[in-house]
């Protein structure tokens, strides 16, 4: 049945980070945070950072939405922990062309990230893989706490 | 008469495409709606003999095409059961149709302190205008309550309804819950308490009788591309009385009798309204829609979505963990059909669905206000017309089980 082409968009690994999300969560003491929105859908993500010598030493993130958007965001935690401002800013990039269906060339640091890339065939549904990279990408390039924000038009 | 379904269908050619592999099912009306060979024949035809511009020339087409535009207006007139011509104008839409009377009417009748009312289920294009309003003019902005299962609470309306409200404005048939609401009683109310009854028609007109008169509405909006007619082309009814006091809201040509270097003068109705080269093949098309609608007739095809949805409800209300939204009773509702699993987000199954060819919409379907008063963040919502069959409502129950099976147990 037609069912079994979702499995191409929602893998296993995929089902299992929104089923048992990473570092959901709120932090004590975040140098960074932000809120964004996707207003066509509703989503909201908040992302929090421990940045310290120029190091994310910790993240959390928190927020509703489908089941890309939340897995994408607890991947991503995965993705920039222990790695440096440039190094986290560099692999958005990266991640923002493996959605569309472009290769990365590290491959290996997005980790279980790029199992998103099933995600280019699904045009509709690559705002939500790239909320909470975007929400982290705004953070990353903020000085301070509690800013909001919300997801721009394309 | 009974709709001969199958070969109904045959007029969409859209409809006859497999889509994900699946053959389409197309349960996203409440959006647009597909047109039917008629209309997109009728578009073809107004192009390849009648094209030119409307009350503006005196050669033949230019004749033809005036008295194309003109016979449209003449059925949407007859359509709505309008007294006159003069109250029927064409807009691009329901949305243009509203920012209208909100700024025209707004400017006119509303002061500081005045209230509007609306309710909290309407589409965004029924709030933002008065929202406006009521900031140009420091007026007061009020929301009609619901009750559980998704009606207007008639007691809240009843109170929030006062000699201080102005404008009343409230939709006929929600977007979201498929909800009828009981205008001409509302109407009778608000008329007594000297306010003005505006209605927004968009889910109504494309399915079911509707007669302005017998509803007594002040103004009436709806759009063509709901009801089978090409974008871009809808209708402003209202009642002569307010539309002769009201200004227009765009100058230009078309609208105007004599200009002179300092000032002009209006043309009568409709067409003060109707500044520069009209969508005139949408109208024509409408009038095309219109003709397709009546000749099946607009209460079978009423009768048609309630048939399918008392048909689909007993079986959407034995899938454990589905919730619906709005009155469960069919004879309350047209076929619009919102609806959310339990732990599954709207947008995976609205994927899911499109993989079984399975057209419906996920989002907030512009109700924001109506969402955060549901309490969700989104919903599904699959909606019917007259081309919708028993056996797509079968499969759109079995690709929902199907859905809801992936995301709760995976596949096996
Ligand atoms: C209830 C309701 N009102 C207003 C509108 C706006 O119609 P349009 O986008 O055609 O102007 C819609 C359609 O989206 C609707 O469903």
């Amino acid at each position: 049945m037609a069912l079994t082409k979702l499995d191409q968009l929602y893998r296993a690994v995929i089902l299992d980070h929104s089923q048992h999300p990473r570092r959901r969560g709120v932090l004590d003491k975040a140098t960074t945070q932000i809120e964004l929105k996707n207003p066509t859908c509703g989503d909201v993500i908040q992302v929090q950072l421990t940045v310290e010598d120029d190091k994310i030493t910790d993240v959390r993130f928190d927020g509703s939405g489908c089941t890309i958007s939340m897995a994408s965001a607890s991947m991503m935690t995965d993705t920039i922990l222990n790695k440096s401002v440039d190094e986290a800013l560099m692999l958005v990039n990266e991640f923002s062309e493996v959605v569309q269906g472009n290769k990365p060339e590290h491959e290996q640091a997005l980790g279980d990230a790029m199992m998103l890339a099933g995600v280019s065939k699904f045009p509709a549904r690559i705002k939500c893989a790239t909320l909470s990279w975007k929400a982290l990408e705004k953070a990353l390039g903020s000085d301070g706490t509690g800013v909001d924000g919300q997801l721009t038009h394309d | 008469m009974t709709v001969p379904y199958e070969h109904l269908r045959e007029d969409f050619k859209i409809l006859q495409q497999h889509v994900n592999d699946e053959p389409l099912v197309y349960l996203d009306n409440a959006a647009t709606t597909q047109k039917p060979e008629a209309v997109l024949k009728a578009l073809e035809t107004y192009y390849h003999t009648s094209n030119a511009n409307v009350h503006r020339g005196v050669h033949t087409l230019a004749e033809r095409a005036t008295t194309q535009y003109e016979g449209a207006r003449e059925k949407v007139r007859r359509f709505i059961n309008a007294p006159s011509t003069a109250e029927v104008l064409f807009t691009r839409g329901t949305t243009t149709s509203l920012n209208w009377v909100a700024r025209s009417l707004g400017d006119l009748i509303i002061e500081e302190g005045d209230e509007i009312v609306i309710s909290f289920m309407e589409h965004h294009s029924n709030i933002i205008p008065w929202q406006q309003l009521a900031k140009r003019k420091g007026a007061k902005l009020k929301y009609i309550e619901l009750t559980d299962d998704g009606k207007l609470d008639m007691d809240d309306a009843r109170e929030k309804i006062t000699e201080q409200t102005k404008i009343v404005s409230l939709v006929h048939v929600s977007n979201v819950l498929g909800v009828v609401n009981p205008i001409r009683e509302l109407t009778d109310y608000v008329h007594d308490k000297g306010g003005v009854m505006v209605v927004d028609g968009a889910q109504a007109v494309p399915h079911m009788p509707v007669d302005v008169q017998a509803l007594d509405a002040d103004f009436y909006a709806f759009s063509g591309h709901k009801m089978m007619a090409p974008t871009g082309i809808g209708v402003l009814y209202g009642k002569r009385k307010w539309l002769e006091k009201m200004e227009p809201l765009e100058f230009g040509g078309e609208m105007i009798d004599f200009v002179e270097l300092q000032d002009s003068t209006w043309k009568e109705l409709p067409w003060k309204f109707e500044a520069g080269t009209p969508n005139i093949a949408g109208a024509i098309g409408l009038g095309a829609a219109i003709d397709y609608l009546e000749n099946i007739g607009m209460r079978e095809i009423m009768n048609h979505e309630q048939n399918l949805v008392a048909y689909l409800m007993p079986k959407l209300e034995e899938i454990e963990g589905l919730t619906l939204f709005g009155p469960k009773k069919a004879s309350d509702r047209t076929g619009v059909i919102s609806f959310n699993i339990d732990g599954v987000h709207p947008h995976d199954v609205a994927t899911a669905m499109d993989m079984e060819g399975v057209a419906v919409r996920a989002g907030h379907h512009c109700a924001q206000p109506l969402m955060n008063y549901l309490n969700q963040p989104a919903t599904a919502r699959a909606s019917f017309y007259l081309y919708n069959t028993v056996a797509e409502a079968d499969k759109f129950v079995d690709a929902l089980k199907a859905t809801k099976e992936f995301f709760l147990h995976g596949l096996d």
